[in-house]
């Protein structure tokens, strides 16, 4: 029984014609799935009511990988199989990441595209796969809740992903299975959840304010008739709200002469009492943080912290943040009275001394009505739900722009630019180009991203060829050469030689994505992955139906086996059961199915004297007219 | 007869207006389509023409235009459950059999 939700007016799919199109937030610690009903944006929970999924997948040998907070939890037992963090890895190389310094406690191996594959117990793994099971994850329990297959989700990538780790998180999408409507930047989805492009008025700038639990990023927009535009980006990849904790942690130690070396399970009791502190702050104007259960041998006194002295010590990380957003406005070029909105997102926004801290540099309240850890899967939502086709012909189509301008490169080593940065997509543009030598019968094209005008200063997105054009003299040849980026901001360049017809061209594939037989073989991977699925859910199936004729059989033996069977029908009973229970604790489900069709021939004259005896009871001194 | 809902889904319906900001019920009807003949159409209500019926259960605004009366008289409008998915389910009486869906019906 499908169940349905209130369309708009006029709006009503037809059957089996819903639309169903989700908003996926693919963050670095959680991601979120949310998607409208019936007129209303909402994030969607586990069958636990659990809305924030964390990022993290655990390979097995021989099993599914699970994700989210299974996997979350041997993040120490199983470090080396436990994934967390792969949003970091995105799109990156090998080198990138060993650039990066971070500390992953995974055994890296490049493949020869240079991206690092995670070596884990269940094989290597790319960030892109790790990524794609986290999506799959996610849209599993958007068509559990949402009833239906989904005709694709708008997934968000921070504003500073470059073309690469755009097109990784595409691939990721791909190869979940699942059809991407649009890759939105994240400060975009966070301004559209709070229907900022609406604001027909407000042709204005809009800053973004995101602060997670373990990073900072400070975005400015401009919005204007609904198209966002991406002024800068800045932040701090270390600073965020587990900062906050460590310090409350560190004033406690401190406070109360513990020593300098504390053990984990210390140091993990000291963090958790700090973030409850610092949440009843956010209501109460102090708290009494008390060191019952303390793991070791000491004992300390009940500690008072009041909400001014937590400010006090919490303040030189805000500052922090804040000096971070001064240079981010410096780059945008804008004041920040040029800001007419200030959007907040991230949990650590929730810290009153941070919405005021912000308020006093803005010099206005900034935006916290919706829940900041779910704003950006809104948004995405919202924008999914337009896109699907459920929206009447009023809603805008929102609209991104080019992050960086895009060229060629021409005689000397100059970038020629076809397409400006800042300029919205989708877009197509066209520049004709001529031969430089006499009889020249073929063309390199070299295709850049970057606002520098020496090749060698840009980044260098794909090179090609365009052969067959006739013999002519310098100059004679017309090349028309087209630039077409789609709405994700991926690009495809095609060239072509008008006299002659002879054309060629690329789809841009950054140096760290996949090659398209490489996405065909994991594609195909996931479809043994499929089958691997289906064995278990058919073993799993048959085990009940095992488990349910053995209980059956058992009770009915109890109550009157003795009585209606001999001892010789009443051991071979129990033999074929002993044979189903040894079956159904295997692995194969052909066999338990074989010997549960066994075991019911085997009880089945038992179950046809049962019946007779019980009717025979039923009758016994009744006349044929009482029944 | 008469339209009725019940009242999980009269809150419901009672919230996504309020959250909409704007509409004056909401809508049911049939359409002829679908694997098994005729469909439920569930909307929000802009606009009441002149020949609409509407009834007043539990607090909301029930509009269906005379035609769709006609398959859907004595109906229940619920809210139910099932697993993760959520969402209305009509109790049709005329409804004699149903596409395994149950998006459409036949009567």
């Amino acid at each position: 029984m499908a169940l349905l939700q209130i369309a708009e007016p006029g709006q009503s799919a037809k059957p089996h014609q819903r639309k169903l199109a989700v908003g996926i937030d693919l963050g670095t610690t959680h991601s979120l799935v949310a998607s409208v009903r019936s007129g209303q944006v909402e994030t969607l929970a586990n069958s636990r009511g659990e809305h924030l999924m964390p990022s993290v997948v655990r390979y097995l040998a021989d099993e599914l990988p699970q994700v989210g907070v299974k996997a979350q939890a041997h993040l120490v037992d199983d470090a080396a199989n436990t994934v967390m963090s792969v949003k970091r890895l995105m799109g990156r190389g090998i080198e990138d990441v060993k650039r990066l310094g971070e500390s992953m406690p995974y055994l890296f191996e490049a493949c020869e595209q240079g991206m690092p594959l995670i070596n884990t117990v269940s094989g290597l793994k790319s960030p892109v796969q790790v990524s794609a099971d986290i999506l799959r994850a996610l849209v599993q329990r958007g068509e559990s809740s949402l009833g239906g297959e989904l005709v694709g989700a708008v997934i968000t990538v921070p504003a500073y992903f470059d073309d690469a780790q755009r097109q990784a998180t595409k691939d990721a999408a791909q190869l979940a299975g699942i059809q991407v409507l649009r890759l939105l930047n994240e400060p975009t989805a966070a301004a559209v959840a709070y229907g900022l492009e609406h604001d027909e008025q407000e042709q204005g700038t809009i800053a973004v304010f995101d602060l997670g639990g373990g990073t900072f990023d400070i975005s400015i927009l401009r919005m204007e008739q609904g198209v966002f535009e991406v002024l800068a980006t800045g932040g701090d990849s270390a600073l965020g709200g587990d900062d906050f904790d460590h310090e409350i942690a560190e004033w406690m130690r401190q406070e109360l002469q513990m020593p300098t070396q504390l053990d984990l399970a210390q140091l993990r009791f000291l963090l958790r009492l700090a973030r409850w502190g610092k949440e009843l702050l956010s209501d109460e104007s102090s708290a009494e943080l008390s060191f019952e259960g303390w793991p070791g041998d000491a004992t300390y006194a009940d500690l008072e912290l009041t909400r001014e002295h937590m400010n006090r010590l919490l303040d030189p990380i805000v500052s922090k943040a804040l000096r971070a957003t001064k240079r981010t406005l410096r780059d945008a070029k804008v004041t920040v009275g040029d800001i007419a909105k200030i959007v907040m997102v991230g949990g650590s926004t929730r810290s009153l001394l941070v919405q005021e801290r912000v308020a006093e540099l803005f010099q206005q309240p900034p935006l916290t009505d919706i829940d900041p850890d779910r704003v950006v899967a809104l948004g995405a939502a919202r924008q999914a739900d337009v896109l699907a086709g459920n929206q009447s012909g009023e809603e805008l189509l929102l609209l991104d722009v080019l992050p960086l301008s895009l060229g060629l490169e021409t005689m000397g080593g100059l970038v020629e630019r076809v397409i400006d940065r800042n300029t919205p997509i989708p877009v197509a543009r066209a520049q004709e180009f001529t031969t430089y030598q006499d009889g020249q019968t073929a063309m390199a094209i070299h295709v850049l991203q970057g606002e520098r005008e020496l090749v060698q200063d840009g980044r260098s997105l794909s090179r090609f060829e365009l052969r067959g054009i006739p013999a002519m003299a310098a100059g004679a040849a017309k090349i028309r050469v087209t630039f077409q980026v789609d709405a994700d901001g991926l690009l495809e360049v095609s060239a072509r030689e008008l006299t002659s017809g002879v054309a060629a061209s690329v789809q841009v594939k950054p140096s760290y994505g996949l090659s398209d037989g490489q996405i065909a073989d994991m594609i195909k991977a996931s479809w043994t992955n499929v089958e691997g699925d289906r064995s278990a859910r058919s073993l799993r199936e048959q085990q009940v139906d095992a488990d349910r004729l053995v209980e059956a059989v058992t009770i009915a033996l109890a109550e009157d086996g003795e009585r209606l069977l001999t001892a010789q029908e009443q051991q071979g009973i129990v033999h074929q059961m002993e044979q189903l229970v040894i079956a159904r604790n295997g692995q194969d489900h052909h066999a338990i199915a074989k010997q549960i069709e066994v075991m019911a021939k085997a009880s089945d004259t038992y179950a046809a004297m049962r019946m007779d005896d019980s009717i025979k009871r039923a009758l016994a001194g009744k006349a044929v007219d009482q029944l | 007869m008469a339209i009725t809902i019940t009242q999980a889904a009269a809150d419901h319906v009672t919230s996504y207006i309020a959250n909409r900001g704007e509409g004056e019920g909401v809508r049911l009807g049939v359409r002829t389509t679908g694997c098994s003949g005729m469909a439920y159409i569930l909307e929000f209500v802009d606009k009441i023409s002149a020949d609409d019926a509407i009834f007043d259960s539990r607090g909301v605004k029930v509009v269906i235009d005379p035609k769709s009366l006609l398959y859907l008289d004595g109906t229940e409008l619920d809210y139910a459950k099932e697993g993760l998915n959520e969402g209305f389910q009509f109790n049709n009486p005329n409804s004699k059999s149903e596409c395994g869906c149950g998006e459409s019906f036949n009567v």
